[in-house]
């Protein structure tokens, strides 16, 4: 079943999507949006090095990566333009990544690959360590579910009730990276911000518990993985910007099913 | 002994804002800090919840010290769905009998299935304040818990925040800037800029130059305004927030 690329591509994405859902619930209420961009700008920096270095694209990708998120999560509250640093950093990184890779002679790179994701040429290696790296993001996202929540709410509050925040933001950034690390191959680093908040911003209009958040969150995004992937082939379209359009497209479907039945009130 | 500071430095970056503070707190005591904006009041709380960064000093909290702390805010988006009864709940280990102990003394039954971010200000005071005596803590720490509220609110606030006091047996360490009320509700004041500048039973705190000094000469007369209203609000007491 493996040997069809197909398969291959849609469980890779399906993989994404379940470790995306409950981190990009998280991303969209501490709006760590930019934050994500800079994370995944800064994993491109990681392919650069790795390709120059020849290493494994995915581990370059997810120690810089890892890197970026953790600067960004040590300066949080210490620094009042924090929205300015990550421009800068993730900027910085994306532009010193481009101008290695030019330095590297001999290779030629597919770029698009690396921005928009290449997802049809997911190998069963890949496939490995997309699922492992989405599994431990399940595992820790559920795991540090509540005193995540808490976290967000009120920093002070957790602390008094004995969690520690910093350890709890620090799970939160190697979630990260792993899913940004992950991502690359499906959706590429424009797009991994995508497949991170619209999923989780779609379940919002809909529900009124943070699990529900997550969970449809899951839903919608494996949902536009099968149907992005499906249709990318129907209509001869990328396949990682596909998989983006039609959870956009759910965006808007969902949107419109909670003006309709008067949801809206709650939110 | 519950909470004891010795010698307590916080510094951020070059800004020394704690300086050689000592502070105790027994068990059943209600103490409450004043002091102007910058005074380092809020930081003296994080350092007790240990979100400040000490530079020196030691906090000494008693062994499984359970603290309830009530916050001036939550960072509440609306993109956050959340019900009160979900909230009161997060990382919280259900104890039914507790649960519901808190939502009666804070009058909060009805506001379960409300969304947190729907709340009123006064409404949203409640709440955090039921979560935080949910777990039955040893210390009650309240940050501007009556902010927004009127002086006879206020005084409501207190009222209750004692009535918690003896219904849990718990120690209350409070911030406040309600001069006018607060100084009676209190078995101890402490006067603090920076370091502390005075303390001790809540009329000799008011009557000592310091806190004059500190807090100008309008200051006058604030307690024996206090003693009068309390004196007038008895039939209050059991009334909502």
């Amino acid at each position: 079943m493996l040997d069809d690329f197909i398969i291959r591509a849609t469980l890779a994405a399906i993989g994404v999507a379940l470790a995306s859902a409950p981190l990009g619930c998280f991303v969209v209420w501490r709006r760590m949006a930019y934050f994500g961009e800079a994370t995944a700008h800064a994993a491109l920096l990681g392919i650069a090095l790795s390709l120059l270095f020849e290493f494994s694209v995915f581990s370059g990708a997810i120690v810089i990566s890892l890197l970026m998120a953790s600067l960004v999560t040590l300066t949080q509250g210490r620094s009042l333009f924090l929205d300015t640093l990550l421009g800068v950093a993730g900027h910085m990184s994306i532009a010193t990544g481009l101008v290695i890779v030019s330095f590297i002679s001999g290779v030629r790179i597919d770029l698009m690959a690396y921005l928009v994701g290449d997802i049809l040429a997911v190998s069963r290696m890949d496939l490995l360590l997309i699922w492992l790296g989405a599994i431990t993001v399940i595992i820790l996202m559920i795991w540090r579910w509540s005193p995540l929540l808490l976290v967000t709410l009120n920093e002070d509050m957790a602390s008094a009730s004995g969690f520690s925040p910093k350890k709890e933001n620090m799970v939160l950034t190697i979630a990260l990276a792993t899913v940004v690390a992950v991502g690359i191959k499906i959706v590429g680093i424009l797009l991994i911000v995508a497949m991170l908040i619209i999923p989780a911003a779609s379940a919002r209009w809909i529900v009124s518990t943070p699990e529900g958040m997550g969970i449809g969150a899951g839903i919608v995004g494996i949902s536009s993985a099968i149907l992005g992937i499906k249709s990318a082939f129907i209509f001869d379209t990328p396949t990682g910007p596909s998989i983006v359009c039609v959870a956009s497209i759910f965006f808007l479907l969902l949107l419109i099913v909670s003006l309709v039945s008067k949801r809206t009130k709650n939110f | 002994m519950l909470i004891e500071v010795t010698d307590l430095n916080v510094r951020y970056g070059a800004k020394t804002v704690l300086k050689n503070l000592h502070l105790f707190l027994n068990r059943g005591e209600i103490v409450t800090i004043v002091g102007p904006n910058g005074s380092g009041k809020t930081t003296l709380f994080k350092a007790i919840i240990g979100t400040a960064p000490i530079s020196s000093g030691k906090i000494k909290l008693k062994d499984n010290l359970k603290m309830g702390y009530v916050p001036q805010q939550l960072n509440i988006d609306h993109s956050l769905p959340m019900t009160v009864g979900r909230f009161l709940l997060l990382a919280q280990q259900k104890n039914q009998k507790a649960f519901e102990k808190a939502l009666e003394i804070v009058g909060a039954k009805d506001l379960l299935n409300r969304q947190i971010y729907n709340l009123s200000g006064g409404e949203m005071q409640r709440v955090l304040l039921a979560k935080a005596i949910i777990n039955e803590p040893d210390v009650l720490l309240l940050d501007e818990a009556t902010r927004g509220l009127d002086q006879s609110g206020s005084a409501a606030f207190y009222r209750k925040i004692e009535n918690i006091r003896n219904d849990l047996d718990c120690s209350v360490l409070m911030i406040s800037h309600d001069l006018h009320v607060v100084m009676g509700a209190s078995d101890r004041v402490i006067c603090l800029n920076g370091h502390i500048c005075c303390e001790g039973a809540p009329k000799s705190v008011a009557t000592s130059p310091e806190y004059k000094a500190l807090f100008g000469s309008d200051v006058d007369g604030t307690f024996a305004l206090y003693r009068h209203s309390h004196d007038h609000n008895h039939h209050t007491e059991n009334e909502k927030l």
